[in-house]
């Protein structure tokens, strides 16, 4: 380095701290053991949410929303050079990201990093999963075509089968007694201005609590003693090997989304009746089978019990799962470790085979 | 580096290690440049979409005004020809006109005024002449492009001199 960039590295520094930053960075350590390689998929979300803020951005600049919704994305689909790459890109590195969060949190939970200190991550973590799925079905009206105009139609039942206030609150998030352009119109201001204004702050804390806290270890980690622990440093081996798993992440995206483009269906009717086969995404299948199992259950004149009974115990699951750090918060693997093991055991298992009956069922 | 990818020190490295450590690099940046160029291309044409198809709107050579023959006398049809705004002038005197209505002084579009028998760029003042397009006054560097206009009884077609 020369004088003169190295006054103006002083000069900056004596102003940011920017050697307290670089001094933070080399003191800092990922630990190494067999199950390092959960480590990175907080990062793989992280990617693909930046690739998201970028792709959505690149849409923005031709859709138009309310009437001419679906007109603007035929011509982002099939007029803009590309553009059929930017909106599939965008499609499939939603499916992706909300993929990646989901192995993220099954991951923390199986490796009980949600115990002290680090309540706030998971809390934090679970707000920023629950968003991702707002920002999927918001987005996944935005074409107005066929599938995305029934997908919201049923979706939006699920809060109307919310006693007293559910007609209410359904009405207000449709902007009206049925999807239509106004809905389209509230959901993309959710989509590019609420939820991003919501979920980047939040992003923010998750990822400062992160560095406050390090990398928690899994219980049989823990149990070794400390010496034996090994670790590597966060710069620049962690981060070089991020950056390529990144870069792999980029590599499945771009050839996922060229090789299997988006498609655009028939532009919505309100007047034509719902095509065969309608379902709603992946990440929504379970919980669409589950109330569609207790609609079986419950039918006739108790189907409107079997709704509230499903949505009841959805949301006792997901209680649950959110209250698990101060549920198992002992260090020791104890009675209440294995128990909250099982649980997570059981919620793959029901994810999983609601899923499966809900595509084998289509 | 960690302590495990950290070279012993009793192996010496040879020069032609070292040609080849240049001449990976270079590849590896060479790769690299691709790679991100095959990331910009793809945007870079979706943003230029809209003035790649504005150019090729100006390779249009003709433009049929439909039902434009019913213009009364003393007024002008204010219409696209391809990317640009044009005009077409019925004159009093039964004369038929166009021309290309964007000003040659900064491109603002200009204004047909039948009462002073002008037209007139609101932006700079700019005069020119409603039957041949003439820069009167002003600051216009050029006079206006003229276009040929043929009427008959369906419409008017507008093409280029």
């Amino acid at each position: 380095m020369t004088t003169k960039t190295v006054a103006i590295y002083n000069w900056i520094d004596e102003r940011l701290g920017l050697s307290e930053l670089a001094a933070f960075a080399r003191r800092k350590t990922v630990p190494v053991h067999s199950q390092s390689f959960w480590y990175y998929w907080g990062g793989i979300s992280l990617f693909l949410f930046i690739v998201q803020c970028f792709t959505g951005v690149l849409l923005l600049v031709y859709y138009r929303p309310g009437a001419e919704a679906y007109e603007s994305v035929r011509q982002i689909t099939f007029v803009m050079h590309f553009g059929w790459l930017i909106r599939s890109a965008h499609a499939w590195a939603a499916s992706l990201m909300i993929f990646s969060i989901l192995v993220h949190m099954f991951s923390v939970y199986f490796m009980k990093a949600y115990r002290k200190p680090r309540e706030f991550g998971w809390l934090s973590g679970m707000l920023l999963l629950g968003i991702a799925a707002v920002f999927g079905f918001s987005g996944y009206l935005l074409p107005m075509d066929e599938l995305s105009y029934f997908a919201t139609k049923v979706g939006l039942q699920i809060p109307a089968a919310i006693p007293f206030v559910g007609a209410g609150l359904a009405n207000m998030l449709r902007g009206g007694p049925d999807v239509s352009e106004f809905t389209v119109q509230r959901f993309f201001a959710l989509h590019v201005v609420v939820l991003p204004a919501l979920f980047l702050p939040l992003l923010g804390f998750h990822l400062w609590l992160v560095q406050r806290h390090g990398n928690a270890i899994p219980p049989s980690e823990e149990a070794k003693p400390a010496r034996q622990r090994k670790s590597m440093p966060f710069f620049p081996d962690f981060v070089r090997k991020d950056l390529a798993i990144w870069l792999i992440s980029l590599n499945i995206l771009a050839l996922l989304a060229s090789v299997f483009p988006w498609s655009l269906g028939k532009p919505f009717d309100p007047l034509a009746p719902a095509p065969m086969g309608i379902h709603p995404e992946w990440y929504f299948m379970s919980p669409f089978e589950m109330l569609k199992l207790l609609g079986f259950i419950f039918s006739g004149k108790y189907a409107g019990f079997g709704e509230i009974a499903g949505i009841l115990l959805f949301t006792l699951g997901i209680v649950l799962w959110l209250l698990i750090p101060f549920y198992d918060k002992s260090k020791e693997s104890g009675q209440r470790a294995r128990a909250a093991h099982y649980f997570g055991l059981l919620a793959i298992f029901a994810l999983l085979a609601t899923t499966i009956i809900g595509y084998w069922t289509i | 580096m960690s302590p495990n990818t950290k070279l012993p020190a009793n192996i010496i490295e040879e020069p032609g290690d070292q040609n080849s450590r240049r001449a990976f690099m270079a590849a590896a940046g060479v790769a690299g440049l691709a790679y991100i160029a095959a990331l910009a291309y793809p945007i870079y044409r979706y943003l230029a979409s809209p003035s790649e198809m504005a150019m090729e709107a100006t390779a249009i050579t003709e433009v049929t005004l439909k039902d434009a023959q019913k213009l009364p006398a003393g007024s002008v049809l204010m219409f696209k020809f391809g990317p640009s705004p044009a005009m077409l002038i019925h004159h009093l005197d039964g004369r038929w006109i166009s021309m290309t209505a964007v000003c040659t002084h900064l491109g603002c579009t200009v204004q047909y005024e039948p009462e002073a028998d002008r037209i007139h760029c609101a932006c700079h003042g700019g005069v020119y002449d409603p039957y041949t397009g003439a820069n009167v006054s002003g600051p216009p560097p050029r006079p206006l492009k003229t276009f040929k206009v043929a009427v008959n009884e369906t419409g008017v077609e507008v093409s280029r001199a």
